[in-house]
């Protein structure tokens, strides 16, 4: 279980992370969603105690990562954006060191076996780490997390710089161990929230924006509902019946192939039109081939919340220049 | 402790896997060679004269062991800061900071650890020269007591320059940067009673006290002060010390 509560971190003048709380309950994914500069780094830095925030609380398996540190660490595990492997060890050898670091004290060889074959490195124990691929450098960064069976695994970024058949991979382990682990996963890429996470945190500029389930953001932003017709008929006639409708906000004709007219027809909030459309379409004596609701993607979500974000408040946040740039030099500090 | 020693082995194979160690313990084994050999043929001539004219006395640990000892004092400074130039820097530079800050240890087992690792490396290229050692005593008879007390100011002497070049290491990510920056500060701890003449008697006799080299001298001799004991061990503390407040500082400043 893991639980922030109105963390904020200052870099002198830059607010890198601002008011900042969600929980995750144990054996959850939650996935931490934002453009690059966007706290998401900082945020895990504190929760996994490399760094002390300005204000706020975190609490990982109900130790305080300020006051209780050392039980805290014991119970996360971490894997940093870049994974941190020592290039001159061999994975075995980084592996064994690892765990004594963090407090394995019985069996640790099993362990190391263990975990091995559990993030599909086994093969490569004795390479020294220096000469792994980015795809197994990321990997052993997994099982050095997994290694003390932490019940809180932080994850910054855990499938960048991977090839598709790795990610799909590591997003099947990442699911696997949800079952016994916390898992809180940082990301930019949307497809990645909607395929591993069962939350989700967005992040912009330091703020929590949003804090849901996939499905439920996808609901919230459907604030306005579109509808997908296509119909066949004179395309004008089409759109003028289906506008003249009570509840229809707006007819878009998106496309128009012989007498076939796709439309995008948007509806007032709270308002179901299916049945009004397709009777409509049906008394002007068209032809109704196709009526589905539009989901809007989670990176339409994405773009909007962060875009709406912005919006409002144009003057209180940092200009994003500066706010990147700080947050690069911290990653590279 | 585990968790201390965990990290002393890693620094230690660390040297090892890497040329670094191999090449510090060489070219640490052929300057203590020279600076041996050299004293050696003096003392060889000295006692050829002494064998015409008896009665001018001859002592091996004063001609020549005591001399070899200060001047490896010499080579500590100029290979030092090539030890710990890398211990904490390079951990900044690669990442791996994250993982031993993330891990349950606390800042001091992390820091005693890097400590033993380098005073383990030190250790090792002191164990060289034995072999020196050794042949004074198949061809002579050195007293042994000036000798052991000689070993015990070098290891003293030895943990100063490396808790200090591990606090520099720890202040950049720059490895030319630390290793500059702490020769520098070994050569003017060294040199800083220098002075001497030009300032007033008090200033002299804190600026002696303070250069790390003049409390090697009773050690050399075979002497044992506690005065010079417990200046060593500060000095070792206070390294030690404020390496743990800068990790610290930079842990909150991130």
């Amino acid at each position: 279980m893991i639980e922030v509560q109105h963390l904020s971190k200052h870099y002198g003048p830059v607010t890198a992370v601002d008011d900042v709380s969600f929980r995750a309950e144990s054996g959850e994914i939650l996935g931490f969603l934002g453009p690059n500069g966007a706290g998401k780094t900082t945020t895990m830095r504190i929760i996994t105690g490399y760094m002390p925030a300005t204000e706020g609380t975190a609490t990982v398996a109900g130790y305080d990562v300020f006051d209780q540190p050392i039980e805290a660490k014991r119970r996360t595990g971490y894997l940093p954006e870049t994974p941190p492997l020592y290039p001159d060890m061999t994975v075995r050898e980084y592996l064994t060191f690892v765990a004594k670091i963090k407090g394995v004290r019985k069996d640790i060889k099993g362990r190391v076996d263990e975990v091995m074959k559990r993030t599909w490195v086994a093969d490569m124990a004795d390479r020294h780490c220096s000469r792994l691929s980015k795809g197994y450098k990321q990997r052993v960064g997994l099982a050095q997390a997994l290694i003390h069976k932490p019940e809180v695994l932080v994850l910054d970024e855990p499938t960048a710089g991977l090839d598709p058949k790795q990610i799909i991979e590591s997003r099947q382990l990442i699911r696997e161990l949800a079952g016994n682990h916390t898992i809180v996963l940082s990301t930019h890429i949307l497809p990645e929230v909607s395929q591993t996470c069962q939350k989700v945190v967005i992040i912009s500029k330091g703020k929590v924006v949003a804090i849901d389930t996939p499905d439920a953001l996808t609901e919230r932003l459907r604030g306005t509902i579109t509808m997908f017709v296509q119909a066949q008929g004179p395309v004008e006639d089409v759109q003028r019946a289906l506008q003249s409708l009570a509840g229809v906000v707006r007819v878009n004709l998106v496309e128009t192939r012989d007498s076939v007219g796709n439309f995008e027809v948007d509806s007032e909030k709270g308002a179901d039109v299916r049945r009004e459309l397709a009777g409509a379409v049906v008394r002007g004596g068209w032809g109704l081939l196709e009526l589905r609701p539009m989901r809007m993607s989670l990176e339409d979500i994405f773009l909007s919340l962060t875009t709406e974000e912005s919006a409002d408040d144009p003057g209180a946040t940092p200009p994003p220049a500066d706010a990147s740039a700080a947050e690069a030099e911290v990653a590279g500090a | 402790m585990r968790n201390t020693m965990a990290i002393a082995q890693r620094e230690l194979n660390a040297y090892f896997t890497s040329p670094i160690g191999y090449v510090l313990i060489g070219f640490f084994a052929l300057l203590f060679g020279w600076f041996f050999y050299v004293p050696l043929a003096f003392f060889e001539q000295q006692s050829m004269q002494a064998a015409m004219n008896p009665g001018q006395a001859m002592n091996i640990n004063q001609m020549l062991v005591g001399p070899a000892f200060m001047n490896t004092t010499v080579i500590m400074l100029l290979v030092f800061p090539l030890i710990t130039m890398r211990t904490y820097s390079e951990e900044k530079r690669s990442g791996t900071i994250e993982l031993l800050l993330t891990s349950p240890l606390t800042d001091l087992e992390i820091i005693l650890g890097k400590f033993l690792g380098a005073m383990a490396l030190y250790a090792s290229m002191l164990a060289i020269t034995f072999i020196h050692m050794g042949i004074l005593f198949y061809f002579g008879n050195p007293e042994w007591k000036p000798i052991a007390t000689g070993y015990l100011g070098l290891l003293l002497m030895g943990g100063c320059f490396l808790s200090l070049g591990l606090f520099i290491s720890s202040l950049t990510k720059n490895q030319i940067v630390a290793a500059m920056a702490t020769f520098a500060v070994f050569l003017m701890l060294w040199v800083i009673n220098w002075i001497g003449t030009f300032v007033g008697p008090t200033t002299q006799a804190v600026l002696a006290h303070l250069s790390i080299t003049e409390h090697f001298d009773d050690f050399a001799k075979g002497i044992i002060d506690t005065k010079h004991v417990i200046y060593y061990l500060s000095f070792m503390a206070f390294g030690l010390f404020l390496t743990m407040k800068s990790v610290d500082s930079e842990r909150w400043r991130g």
